[in-house]
């Protein structure tokens, strides 16, 4: 067994006491989990719930990259009670996969999604949009061809360079063109159309999905709800408190070898928490609950704070705000950043 | 080199030696360079018998040169130090000009001999041809490696004049430097050319007027060291319990209030070149960048400002500096001795405007300008600039400064491998971007100096900067008429790229009174929103837009636009 598979079961049974509640989703992701072997996979699985309190009928999603993606990992995967797929296709045009750098092309990307839809039925697809090699039309291409293989959930994110990447540096050097934010703009506008028309709820700014096929896992990241985060650069979170591990997998196997979990821990306080309630409400469908007695107080002070602050972004038709609730338009989900930021207490 | 010298004859324990020694700025020691003067007093046994030498370390920098001139009167001899490497500079000339002035005995030295790149024979028939000296009076050394310091002790005794003076006359010292002390007000540092000053002596300064008891007396070694009187021919400190800087000027004499002596030759007020607006970045800092500025004053008594408002940027202060590595200093010392951010604006040399009724009007401040119609002429400072560089960059040189309206007065060989280049240029053309150019079009070989000339006719005019129509105040610029398109041109650009987009489009123009000479426009923002917002991204996009709330907070409206701080420095970093 691969020591980076050994030390995640090992923090598992470190951080036991993290989590009080009964786990409902198991994601396992970040990176390449695709890869690991189909009895490590397994191994991670049984004692994760071995360790904790499972539900019965979890969620437990795998992230797989096409490449990665064959009729015999799919029987396996599902085997050892995997049930939902996220697939990183990201486009299915040539030129446009291969600016982005990735692995597959775009003929394998329809031949993988033509397998896994055999035995899953509950697969998420990553679509990009706003690169320079994608057009208008194309990306419409894209999205009609994930309508046809009748894929329940679509997470479409706009590329985003971030600073000191590689493509970072391409971009700053003219070696690859820079992104064009209205062209993002017009990409994220004509997603929304085609998708609202083919019944797709659009829960979260960058997720949409058929009724029912709401990806469990990442809402309850949205809902604020507790999470631990096992392996390098994993995430926890507990209500108050976040935590991550250190990036370095050497340096981790050696701390989880010396029974010490190597992470960094940050104390959130109440308006940093607030904050946080706001920017991740604000990119849901729900929005901004006035009723949730644990942010409003009950004398409805921070309602009337944001309310204030709010104004401005009502009169441009950025957000509608009821007695219940404040959420943003769809004109407003282009801008949720600034407005989450001008709403900050 | 002065280090050396203090390690060589044991004026400092090797416990207490670190480089720059004398600088005891953190900005000097980062920069590599002297900002403030230093004084210091070494023991030197020689030939059976023992010497007081008093070294003053002095700022090379041309903005400084005031500041030099008074240091070299305090002296008998100068040492000439040219760097093996880089051989004569343009301040090495004027500088030496000034030791020249003042009567005092030179010693050339070559320093770092031992670095890569030295041309000793080159550097050596460079001075002979300066100074007229002889090739063997040179001497070789390295600060680096200790080389040579025995020589050049040796030449201060057995060539430079002891001080003469006469402890009986009336007491004649001369300022050349004061620093603040908060514990003990001003330190004057002063050479005596004439009498004794004593601890508890009624002392004047003879320019200023202001007298004050002398409560500590003493010489400068490392520390202050308290003596009960400093005699004619010494360099030594003062404390008086001085408060207030405008009563300590550089080039001023003390003398007893007593027994009054004359004023020593020369003292003039050093009057500021450059002048530029400097301001809190919150404007509630206001009151406390006030503080610091008084206080900064006291170390630096050729730092000078008054109030100003600003519609865009609120109360400040218009500050006037010996030069840009002066503003510069000023800014960076504001920043870190006292904490201060501060948005500095665009820079402009001293107009003076006559009007159509024959008023004449200091312009210091593009808003303090004269309506055009009111205009009979307005005239500019002129400089004469030295510029020393390799002959194959005359070329480079010429382009740039006649393009900056020099006129070519001189150009002269000092060696085959060294020319001298000497023009009348407006100072206002130096002002901006003229160092940079200067060093990119010659690859770094070329010093540069210069000297005011005067004053000189010219078409001077007032470009504002408008957003969306509205004026931005803190982004006036005088500027020849000649340059205004170019000038506006490039400031549109660069606004643009620091001027975040916003909810609507926005225009920016510059304009000369009401005519539009440039224009860019931003278009409105169309997307605001991260793709991913997951698990692990969640701290990281929150604390992004705090700061980001943070730094909305410290925009400034001008009309319905929110400009960012950066914008205000636009100008000064136009390429």
């Amino acid at each position: 067994m691969p020591e980076m598979v050994q030390a995640i079961i090992k923090e598992a049974e470190l951080q036991k006491a993290y989590l009080n509640e009964v786990v409902e989703t198991i994601y396992l992701g970040g990176g390449t989990p695709s890869l690991i072997m189909i009895d490590d996979l397994q191994l991670i699985i049984a004692s994760l719930k071995s360790i904790f309190e499972v539900e019965d009928d979890a969620e437990i999603t795998l992230e797989a990259n096409p490449d990665d993606i064959t009729e015999e990992k799919l029987i396996a995967w599902k085997s050892i009670g995997i049930n939902r797929l996220s697939i990183g296709i990201q486009s299915f045009a040539d030129e446009d996969l291969i600016w982005m750098n990735r692995a597959h092309n775009a003929s394998h990307a329809l031949f993988c999604l033509q397998l896994a839809t055999k035995y899953f039925d509950n697969i998420s697809i990553d679509l990009i949009y706003g690169t320079p090699t994608l057009s208008d039309d194309e990306w419409k291409k894209n999205i009609t061809t994930a309508l046809a293989f009748n894929i329940p959930h679509l997470s479409c994110y706009a590329l985003t360079v971030e600073p000191k990447t590689a493509l970072d540096k391409l971009i700053i050097q003219h070696k690859k063109e820079n992104i064009d934010a209205d062209k993002q703009a017009k990409h994220f506008e004509i997603l929304m159309q085609y998708l609202d028309t083919a019944n797709y709820e659009h829960y979260e700014i960058s997720n949409f999905a058929k009724p029912d096929y709401r990806s469990k896992h990442n809402s309850s990241y949205w809902k604020g709800l507790p999470y631990l985060g096992l392996g390098p650069s994993a995430h926890s979170f507990n209500g108050t408190s976040r935590q991550w591990n250190i990036a370095n997998n050497a340096l981790y196997i050696k701390s989880i070898d010396r029974n010490i979990v190597p992470s960094e821990t940050e104390i959130l306080t109440p308006t940093q928490q607030l904050n946080e309630y706001i920017m991740i409400r604000l990119r849901t469908k729900e929005g901004i609950d006035f009723n949730n007695k644990r942010w409003m107080m009950t004398d409805d002070s921070i309602k009337k704070i944001i309310l204030t602050l709010a104004k401005k972004w009502e009169a441009q038709n950025k957000i509608l705000i009821t007695e219940d609730f404040l959420r943003l338009t769809d004109k407003g989900k282009f801008f949720a950043d600034g407005i989450a930021a001008d709403l900050f207490q | 080199m002065a280090d050396r010298l203090l390690e060589h004859t044991k004026t400092i324990g090797a416990r207490d030696m670190m480089n720059q020694v004398l600088d005891d700025m953190d900005l000097e020691r980062e920069k590599g360079i002297t900002i403030k003067s230093h004084a210091i007093q070494i023991n030197y046994p020689y030939k059976g018998e023992e010497y007081i030498l008093n070294l003053i370390d002095t700022p090379g920098h041309v903005d400084f040169s005031y500041e030099v001139s008074r240091a070299l009167a305090a002296c008998e001899g100068a040492l000439l130090l040219v760097d093996a490497s880089q051989g004569i500079q343009a301040q090495t000339i004027s500088n030496l000009y000034l030791a020249i002035d003042n009567d005092l005995e030179i010693i050339p030295v070559i320093n770092k001999i031992d670095m890569d790149g030295a041309m000793i024979p080159e550097v050596t028939d460079q001075i002979v041809e300066l100074i007229g000296c002889k090739a063997d009076d040179i001497i070789l050394a390295s600060g680096k490696s200790g080389i040579g310091i025995e020589d050049i002790l040796q030449a201060i005794i057995e060539r430079i004049p002891a001080p003469k003076g006469n402890e009986d006359a009336p007491l004649q010292a001369l300022v050349f430097d004061s620093v603040f002390n908060s514990f003990r007000g001003i330190i004057v540092y002063y050479r005596i050319f004439n009498g004794i000053i004593r601890k508890g002596d009624k002392i004047q300064f003879i320019a200023t007027g202001a007298e004050y008891e002398a409560q500590e007396v003493g010489v400068l070694k490392l520390t202050m060291t308290s003596k009960s009187e400093v005699k004619a021919g010494d360099v030594g400190y003062v404390i008086t319990g001085i408060k207030t800087a405008k009563d300590i000027k550089v080039g001023d004499t003390i003398t007893l209030a007593s027994k009054p002596g004359k004023m020593i030759h020369g003292f003039e007020e050093v009057k500021p070149m450059v002048f530029a607006g400097i301001f809190p970045v919150n404007t509630d800092e206001f009151e406390e960048l006030r503080d610091c500025m008084e206080k900064l004053q006291l170390n630096d008594a050729s730092l000078t400002f008054e109030l100003e408002t600003s519609q865009a940027l609120g109360f400040g202060f218009r500050c006037g500096f010996l030069g840009l590595l002066h503003m510069e200093i000023i800014q960076e010392r504001l920043e870190r001795e006292f904490n201060q951010t501060v948005i500095t604006t665009v820079p402009n040399v001293s107009f003076i405007a006559y009007t159509s009724k024959g008023d004449r009007i200091d312009v210091n401040n593009p808003t303090e300008m004269p309506d055009p119609t009111k205009l009979d002429r307005i005239e500019e400072p002129f400089i004469k600039a030295q510029i020393i560089t390799l002959p194959e960059y005359i070329g480079n040189i010429m382009t740039l400064c006649l393009g900056k309206r020099g006129i070519l007065i001189n150009q002269s060989y000092l060696t085959p491998t060294r020319v001298e280049l000497v023009f009348e240029m407006p100072l206002t053309e130096i002002v901006f971007d003229f160092y940079d150019k200067l060093k990119s079009s010659t690859r770094g070989y070329a010093s540069f100096d210069y000297a005011p000339i005067g004053y000189r006719e010219a078409d001077i005019v007032k470009m504002d900067i408008l957003l969306n129509g509205d004026k931005v105040d803190a982004l006036s610029a005088l500027i020849h008429r000649s340059r205004a398109q170019d000038f506006g041109r490039r400031l549109c650009e660069k606004l643009k790229e620091l001027l975040p987009k916003q909810q609507f489009q926005i225009a920016i123009q510059a304009a000369i009174g009401a005519k539009v000479i440039a224009r860019e426009t931003i278009s409105a923002m169309r997307k605001d929103v991260t793709a991913k917002c997951y698990g692990g991204d969640i701290s990281r996009k929150r604390k992004l837009l705090e700061k980001q709330k943070e730094g909305k907070k410290r925009m400034r409206q001008i009309g319905n636009v929110e400009v960012p701080q950066e914008a205000f420095l636009a100008v000064l970093k136009l390429d």
